[in-house]
Parts: C-alpha cells; sequence; structure tokens
C-alpha cells in the first residue's frame, strides 16, 4: 500500500471534529472499522456508501467519513441502503446506526434485511440507551437499570439483536464489545467481504447518559463490559438464569448462503423482453 | 405511430413510469394501488430495472429514496393510509432534494375507511403533510390517459427541480379503462450533474446538480439543516433561512411552469356560473356544464390537473368573470377552501361537499346544484 500506514485521517472529511462525548464508544469503533478498511486494501472510501438514521451512532459516517452518505429519517437507513445497493450493486453499502434506530424504530427492517439476506453491512451501536435524547430506556436496557424514563428500573427484558438476525437468516452476524478492539476489527472485516447481510452488534459505553445513571464512569463501563462478556460457546451451556445481566459476544452466525442480489438476478434471469 | 390501449388507470400510469424512464419501483400492498405494483413488478425485469416489495411504506419510499441517489429514476405507489406513514420520507426528499414519484390512490378515509372506495380527502395530506416547512408540488389526473401523461410530466417536473412529486389519483380513475394514446417518443431529460471536483450539491443555484453516489463526490446527504455541501448545521439560523427559502423558490418560481388546467364551456365573457374540480369529480362536472347550458346558463368548468403550488391567479381570472363558483369535491371541503382564499371575495364561492362509497354526484345532481345556487 502507497501513501503510508494506517491513520484514520485519510478516510475522514477534512475540517471536522468528531461531535462525541469524551468516553464515548463512538471513538473506538471509528478507529476499528477504518482499520478493518485498511487492512482490507481500501485506501479511500470511494468503493463505499454509507446510510445511516438518527442517534449519536449514526453520526459516525454522516459526514465525518469523507465518502457519499446518506443521513436518513429515525430508522430507515436499512430501507435506503437496499434502494442504493439494488440500484447499485458494484457499490459497498454500510449502515451504522444505534439500537434504537436500528433495533426500536427500524427493527422490522433489520428483521427483513435478514430474512431478505440482502447484501449490505449493518453495524449497531448498543449503547443500551437512547444517548442523543438524554438517555431514555431502550429495547436493548438490561433489566433493573435505571434510565430518565425507567426511573424506578427497567421492567422490560432486552432483545437479543445478534441472536435475533442470526435467526432471520444474515449471513454473518456477531456481537463484540468496544473492550474487545482486535476481534471487533476482525468482526468488521468478515462484514466488509461476502455476501448477504452482515451484521456486526457493538456494546458500547454511554458514559454521559447511561454510564452516569449507573454509577459508572468510562473506565467503569468498559470493566463491566470485560467482566461480563461471555464467549458464545461457552453460553450455549450456560442456564437463562446463569446468563442473565451477562453479554453474550462472538459469531452468532457465519455462512453463504445465496444474498438477495443472487436471488434477483436469477428470478430477473427469467424475464423475457415484451 | 402513436399506439393505443385500452388501459385501467393504474396500468396506464406504471406503463407512464416506464416510458419516463422510471426504472426503480418499491412498494407495499394497499387497495386500491395494487395493480401499479402488480404491472411494475412484471414490466420492470422486462426493461432492465428493479421491483422490490418491502415491509411498508416508509421502506419503500425509503429504497426509492436510496435508488434515487444511487442514480435510477424511481417510484412508489399507495393509498392514504400508506400515504399518511410516507410523510416522514416525503418531508425528507423534499429537504434532501431527492427526485422521485409518489402516486396517491385515493379512497375514503380517515383510517382505513373504505379501501375500495374513491374519495378526495388527501388534498391537503399532499399539501401540508410533512412537518415543517414543505413546498408541494401535486398533480391530479381525471383519467386513464392522464395517469399515463401526468406520470410522465411528474418524472419531469420531479427530475428538472430535484423534488418529490405527488400524482394524486383516485380509485375511480385508477379502475376505470379508458383508450390510452402512448406517443411515439417521451424524452425526459437527464439530470444535471456536477462537474468534477465540485463541492457544492444544495445550493447556491435553485436547482443544483445532483452527484450519484458512487461517481467520487462525497457527498453526505442529510436530512439535518445542511450548507451547500451538505454539511449539517444544527443550530445556526442563517444557513436553515438560506436552505428554506432556495427551497421554496425552487418550487414556486417554477409555479407557472407547473400549473396545468382545462377551461370547458364558456370560454370568454360574463358567467352565471363556473366550477372547479380535479379528478374524478370533472368528470361528473363536464356532463353537468352541459345540462347548464342547455338550460340558458352561461358556464364554465375550471379542471386542474396540477394542484399545488396552487394557480391562484387562473382561479382568480375565473373569479373575475363569474357570479358564483361551485367547488364540488369527495371531501368535507378541502379545495374550496384553496379556491375561497385564491377568489378574495371577487365571486361567491359555495362547496359541495360528498362523501363515502365513493359515489360521485351525477351531472344532473350537481345541475340542480348549480341551478338552486344561482336561484333560477
Amino acid at each position: 500500500m502507497s501513501g503510508g500506514g494506517f491513520s484514520i485521517r485519510r478516510y475522514l472529511r477534512p475540517g471536522l471534529k468528531l461531535p462525541f462525548c469524551p468516553g464515548c464508544g463512538c471513538y473506538t469503533i471509528i478507529n476499528c472499522f477504518l482499520k478493518a478498511v485498511w487492512e482490507l486494501g481500501h485506501e479511500d472510501l470511494s468503493e463505499f456508501a454509507f446510510c445511516s438514521g438518527i442517534g449519536c451512532a449514526a453520526w459516525i459516517p454522516s459526514p465525518y467519513f469523507n465518502a457519499d452518505s446518506i443521513h436518513t429519517p429515525h430508522g430507515r437507513a436499512i430501507p435506503v441502503a437496499t434502494g442504493v445497493k439494488l440500484a447499485r450493486p458494484e457499490l459497498k453499502v454500510v449502515v451504522f446506526g444505534g439500537d434504537g434506530d436500528i433495533a426500536g424504530i427500524g427493527c422490522g427492517h433489520l428483521i427483513h434485511a435478514a430474512r431478505r439476506n440482502t447484501d449490505i453491512t449493518v453495524i449497531m451501536v448498543n449503547n443500551m440507551v437512547y444517548g442523543m435524547t438524554g438517555g431514555q430506556v431502550a429495547p436493548t436496557t438490561p433489566l433493573g437499570a435505571k434510565t430518565t424514563t425507567t426511573p424506578l428500573g427497567c421492567f422490560e427484558r432486552p432483545l437479543d439483536v445478534a441472536n435475533v438476525v442470526a435467526a432471520a437468516g444474515a449471513n454473518y452476524s456477531a456481537r463484540w464489545t468496544t473492550a474487545h478492539r482486535r476481534q471487533l476489527t476482525d468482526a468488521f472485516r468478515r462484514a466488509l467481504t461476502g455476501r448477504g447481510l452482515r451484521f456486526v452488534e457493538v456494546v458500547s459505553p454511554c458514559p454521559t447518559n447511561f454510564g452516569r445513571r449507573m454509577g459508572m464512569d468510562a473506565k467503569a463501563l468498559l470493566r463491566w463490559f470485560v467482566e461480563a462478556s461471555v464467549p458464545i460457546e461457552e453460553a450455549r451451556n450456560m442456564g437463562a438464569e446463569e446468563l442473565r445481566g451477562r453479554i453474550v459476544v462472538g459469531t452468532f452466525a457465519d455462512r453463504d448462503e445465496p444474498g438477495l442480489l443472487d436471488r434477483l438476478r436469477e428470478a430477473y434471469g427469467r424475464a423475457r423482453p415484451p | 405511430m402513436p399506439e393505443a390501449y385500452l388501459w385501467p388507470g393504474n396500468i396506464a400510469c406504471a406503463e407512464g413510469a416506464i416510458a419516463a424512464g422510471c426504472r426503480f419501483f418499491a412498494g407495499y400492498p394497499i387497495t386500491p394501488a395494487n395493480e401499479i405494483s402488480e404491472h411494475m413488478a412484471k414490466r420492470l425485469p422486462e426493461v432492465g430495472g428493479i421491483f422490490i416489495q418491502m415491509e411498508d411504506e416508509m421502506a419503500s419510499l425509503g429504497a426509492v429514496i436510496g435508488a434515487s441517489w444511487a442514480g435510477l429514476r424511481a417510484m412508489t405507489a399507495t393509498s392514504g393510509p400508506g400515504f399518511s406513514l410516507m410523510q416522514e420520507l416525503i418531508g425528507y426528499a423534499f429537504f434532501t432534494e431527492t427526485p422521485c414519484v409518489i402516486v396517491d390512490v385515493m379512497r375514503v378515509g380517515p383510517s382505513t375507511g373504505q379501501a375500495t372506495r374513491a374519495a378526495q380527502g388527501d388534498v391537503m395530506q399532499a399539501r401540508w403533510g410533512p412537518h415543517g416547512d414543505y413546498a408541494a408540488v401535486v398533480l391530479a389526473p381525471s383519467s386513464p390517459q392522464e395517469m399515463f401523461d401526468l406520470t410522465v410530466r411528474a418524472f419531469d417536473i420531479s427530475e428538472r427541480l430535484r423534488t418529490p412529486v405527488v400524482v394524486l389519483s383516485d380509485e375511480i380513475i385508477a379502475h376505470m379503462r379508458e383508450n390510452v394514446i402512448v406517443p411515439d417518443e417521451i424524452r425526459i431529460p437527464e439530470r444535471a450533474r456536477p462537474e468534477r471536483g465540485r463541492q457544492e450539491f444544495f445550493g447556491p443555484e435553485l436547482v443544483p446538480p445532483m452527484p450519484r453516489l458512487g461517481d467520487g463526490f462525497n457527498v453526505p446527504v442529510t436530512g439535518s439543516t445542511h450548507d451547500e455541501r451538505g454539511i449539517r448545521f444544527t443550530r445556526d439560523p442563517i444557513v436553515h433561512r438560506r436552505l428554506i427559502k432556495r427551497l421554496w423558490a425552487k418550487v414556486y418560481s417554477s409555479a407557472r411552469e407547473v400549473w396545468d388546467w382545462e377551461l370547458c364551456g364558456e370560454q370568454e365573457g360574463k358567467l352565471d356560473l363556473a366550477f372547479v374540480s380535479f379528478g374524478s369529480m370533472s368528470r361528473s362536472v363536464l356532463e353537468a356544464i352541459d345540462i347548464l347550458a342547455s338550460r340558458g346558463l352561461r358556464v364554465a368548468s375550471l379542471r386542474l390537473k396540477a394542484i399545488w403550488p396552487f394557480p391562484d391567479e387562473v382561479v382568480a381570472k375565473l373569479a373575475e368573470r363569474a357570479e358564483a363558483i361551485i367547488v364540488p369535491e369527495l371531501n368535507m371541503g378541502q379545495l374550496v377552501r384553496e379556491v375561497r382564499r385564491a377568489v378574495a371575495g371577487r365571486a361567491r364561492v359555495i362547496g359541495l361537499s360528498r362523501v363515502g362509497g365513493g359515489e360521485l354526484p351525477t351531472p344532473e345532481e350537481l345541475a340542480e346544484f348549480a341551478l338552486e345556487v344561482v336561484g333560477r
């Protein structure tokens, strides 16, 4: 590779300052993602198109990546990405979003994209809370957690998103935390290659609007991630009670079934001109 | 040689889209718009386009917007309940200057209403549906021929102005069959593309050239307030004002080119009475003015083929001639408010509402109502 070694600067739009709070996991995610891009041999982002919805994580590519990006309404990044991919299949289409964006308001789109095995990459930053709006309960908030809208503790069970996406048919689904930088970078590399839907859930610290109410700063959140993490291979032998409050990490699905484009081309091959 | 087909309105709409170069359609099933999706599903693979049925209406318009940025002419079709769900993305398409066409085949509402019956209750939703300062372009066909012609026109305007265009149809027009003449040649200009190295995609011209994703422009598209480059400015009042004023100027400075109407009956001189209507209602009106003319009245019908931006001057000119203007519509009174505003006291404006069951007033009923209005 020419032009020197890896630096995230080569991929960032010049003249802008990243907007995330101190201790936010988005910094680690940007580093690991762009490292994966570098390791795959991309010297710039010209082969990519990014889509993101609304929320802190949606600001990762838009407008900070020096690339084409569409910053959509809340929850709609996956459908917009689907349109981009179908219209220009040669582009690598990558969605960034938070847990509220992807697994709350956009959950239907996520499951259908997994069912279709749409040939895009979806990266869901799971900070377990609606961070940008001040820390409301999310579909991923752990039982008992205090948020601004669960002052008495969260009384709903969190959604096991990586597992749901795997069950719905995505070719690849993995979960790691920002405390697992190497595994995360490898997961991004895998998610940027091949066909079908490739999904990575990243459990990420929000010290400002989650940790603060849980009595944890950024370091304590990372320590908790390390202590609570259980590799999926071990988790398979554990009961529900043992797994409560734990973060199951690893690869939930990794297969090479035909993607949406393969299936569409196969069907369209049967079309006869009028 | 132009060719003639006996098509229902929905098929004419789909064929119009194909003729206009539409190569991407995403939709969600809904009565009475289904034939548009079904026909596109069959036809698009034949012409090298792509059809996909999405999981809901937000996803449908979302995919259309993505395909448009990736360079394809794209469309979706729906009815009232789906049109409501699409409003968020219609506002987004307007604010991000994304060309796309949305067909709304109106049915009785609100809510699920009467799914198989015609209505005209979405006039104001088509204008004010998205939150915030939206400027709408809405065309209104009243025959299968116009389902074809105005769908073509919707693409033309949408591509020229870089803005979403709505085709506001209804169940009667969608399902009635009539002769549709397909012209030999339909040419819609290619989108203006930016010159290499350009970094402004959202100004400063009224209609800036639109880059295609993947062509190396590194364009940031956002539904947040943005400057000419597409960079988000979420607090600056000046950036927002500059953007929204340009978007409004873009639509309203083109209003005269968008305006499209048909004046039937007495073309000049004073009128005892005039009608202003659109869509399926106009078909009853056209017969009613014949009845009224045979009774010795000087009458005219102004049929609007483009509702938004509203043709104020056209209506005002009619009001200069008419004693009274009747605005019959299949809703509780929406277009009439706009007519009354444009008439501004020059003539009496009387609304005639008919809702439910998709029943148009008959020409005789309209004529009878008109005779009462003029005191005969």
